[in-house]
């Protein structure tokens, strides 16, 4: 773009204005670019390097190899967080998927009111986990909760201590995450259905298709991408769950309700066991990879071939 | 679209729906329903009542102590969110920027990395992060929260205004550009105008994510820095003695409440700010 010019003492001015407008919008990302290579990878290859130490209450660079990795495959705690993890992601996945979807297929039938509706199921979404945790530590609370108000409105035999029921605690951490998130799902899949051909719709009508077979022959499949995104945000945020578990049990009663993230932070902050909750962090990210990699590969391939 | 005329009329199987819609809401409703009527209740009037029986004697002393215990993290947090809202935002909008119209070699793969970061489990940088603050003199402080809130913030804004920008037209950029206006001119006088809703979106997002984070709070925060989710939990899982309920609830409304309003006032933003966050890749 710039001219190439005799060297005036303006066009000298001018092409060093031109040198940087060039470099401006480089000058302008670099911070970004240190922030990114820095705070993400530099600091993820360091959490690595940590897992590979003994470090404890202070970081220590003494190499131990896989040490922390064999002793976090032989940690009791840890195989109770990852399998509450699969438990807890799993339920809380697919309730609120489910719930998700059958909320907005219905809200899809020219609802009056929809929008005062759409709103209730989606505030608890803007709400602090901390704050959902403590709501439901109370409603789920053995002897007031729950509990005493079903007795109290004539369920006699009526008994639920699932807080502090080691076997079933996590169950609690399903059913308060599936109250936040579930109606974020509805939304995601009302946007999806919005943006479903009406035609189509019509025309399976006019071939004497009935309203659910429509639905789950031809809506709902159609709708797969958003199905595929749901999965990654729930998934997402199962792995991430520390909030919730931090103020709903605190990992408890014991250990029971502990999930990898709790682990993590238990062990690095409080119990001085730094090279051991690296290695659990580092284990989380691979579980995002997991997950992560597939999805992008897989949306990657359907954009290059549309 | 909905039109009188289209409404179906009133069957047995739209009364099922409405049924099933209304019935959902009270379920959602329930446990916001229960929160106020706690915390206008007096401990005994817990211990006699049940969570839906309205409160015997009306007292707002739950309140009151909630506000006591809380207010000056309260105060913290609204010290970290405003800053750290406006700066990334203001880096997301001018990434978003360069990296729409502006490209260069490199700034696709960049932009790949930095998209990386929503997805980054925090876990992983807690450690090496806290090292930096302590290095930086920033431990504990309300100003080591920002900065980290903006740094981890960065993935999301840029994506916003990033994918944003993509859908304005070149052309509009180019004419200005060969009419030679600079990079901040064209910044200034053609895309921030019309940004007004992606900016609303990114604002409303990251008031969110970070009034609401307890991860950071916890590890980045200590005593009379923390922000007011760690003193919630604090207050509700490490109160000794009796458990004084219509307090534990009185405070989490308290906590809940800012991103409530936000929500409630601009929904829609809120709304386009989860499914772009998510949706868009």
């Amino acid at each position: 773009m710039s001219s190439v010019a005799v060297p005036t003492p303006k066009a000298v001015h001018r092409s060093s204005m031109d040198w940087l407008q060039a470099w401006l919008p480089k000058l302008v990302l670099a911070p970004s670019v240190v922030i990114v290579l820095v705070g993400f990878y530099a600091y993820i290859l360091w959490t690595l390097l940590l897992s590979f130490t003994n470090s404890r209450f202070m970081p220590s660079y003494k190499w131990v190899g896989l040490d922390q990795y064999l002793r976090l495959m032989e940690n009791d705690r840890w195989w109770v967080a990852s399998q509450n993890l699969l438990v807890f992601g799993g339920l809380f996945i697919a309730i609120s998927l489910l719930i998700g979807v059958v909320l907005a297929v219905l809200l899809d039938q020219r609802i009056r009111q929809e929008g005062a509706i759409r709103t209730i199921y989606l505030y608890p979404m803007a709400l602090s986990m901390i704050v959902t945790g403590t709501a439901w530590q109370w409603l789920l609370n053995p002897g007031l909760g729950l509990d005493k108000l079903l007795r109290d409105w004539g369920w006699e035999g009526f008994r639920f201590d699932w807080l502090v029921d080691p076997d079933r605690v996590v169950y609690c951490l399903v059913i308060a995450a599936v109250w936040q998130a579930s109606g974020f799902v509805m939304a995601l899949f009302l946007a999806g259905l919005r943006g479903v051909d009406q035609s189509i719709i019509r025309a399976a009508q006019v071939d004497g298709a009935s309203l659910p077979t429509i639905y789950l022959r031809i809506v709902l499949p159609s709708l797969r991408p958003v199905f595929f995104s749901a999965l990654m945000i729930l998934a997402h945020i199962a792995i991430k769950s520390f909030d919730l578990v931090a103020a709903m049990t605190a990992g408890g009663p014991g250990y029971a309700s502990d999930l990898p993230a709790m682990f993590m932070y238990t062990h690095t902050f409080t119990r001085g066991q730094m090279g051991l909750g690296a290695a659990s962090a580092m284990l989380m990210l691979a579980a995002i990879l997991a997950i992560l990699v597939p999805y992008l590969y897989s949306e990657l391939r359907t954009k290059r071939h549309e | 679209m909905s039109n009188a005329a289209l409404q179906p009329r009133l069957s047995a199987g739209r009364i099922a729906i409405y049924a099933t819609l209304l019935l959902a809401c009270a379920v959602y409703l329930i446990p916001l329903i229960v929160m106020l009527l706690t915390s206008f209740k007096t401990p005994d009037d817990i211990r006699t009542g049940n969570l839906l029986t309205l409160p015997e004697s009306f007292t707002v002393i739950g309140w009151v102590k909630a506000w006591a215990a809380v207010n000056g993290y309260f105060w913290n947090s609204v010290k970290i969110v405003v800053p750290a809202v406006l700066i990334s935002t203001l880096l997301g909008a001018l990434n978003g920027y360069v990296l729409s119209m502006w490209r260069f070699r490199g700034s696709q793969l960049f932009f790949g990395l930095l998209l990386f970061g929503c997805f980054l489990p925090f876990q992983v940088i807690l450690l090496p992060a806290s090292f930096t603050l302590g290095k930086l003199g920033l431990a504990n402080t309300t100003t080591g929260l920002v900065l980290v809130h903006v740094v981890y913030g960065l993935a999301f804004t840029t994506l916003f205004f990033r994918n944003f920008y993509v859908s304005v037209p070149e052309a509009l950029v180019r004419a200005a550009r060969l009419d030679g206006a600079g990079f901040f001119t064209i910044f200034g006088r053609i895309l921030l105008p019309m940004s007004v809703p992606i900016i609303m979106v990114c604002l409303i997002w990251q008031f969110t994510q970070i009034w609401n984070d307890f991860l950071f709070g916890v590890v980045f925060a200590s005593g009379d820095t923390q922000p007011v989710t760690v003193a919630l939990n604090n207050l509700v899982n490490t109160s000794t003695g009796a458990k004084q309920y219509n307090v534990d609830m009185a405070a989490a409304m308290i906590a809940g409440l800012p991103t409530l309003v936000v929500y409630v006032l601009a929904g829609k933003y809120f709304l386009r700010g989860l499914t772009s966050g998510a949706v868009k890749g």
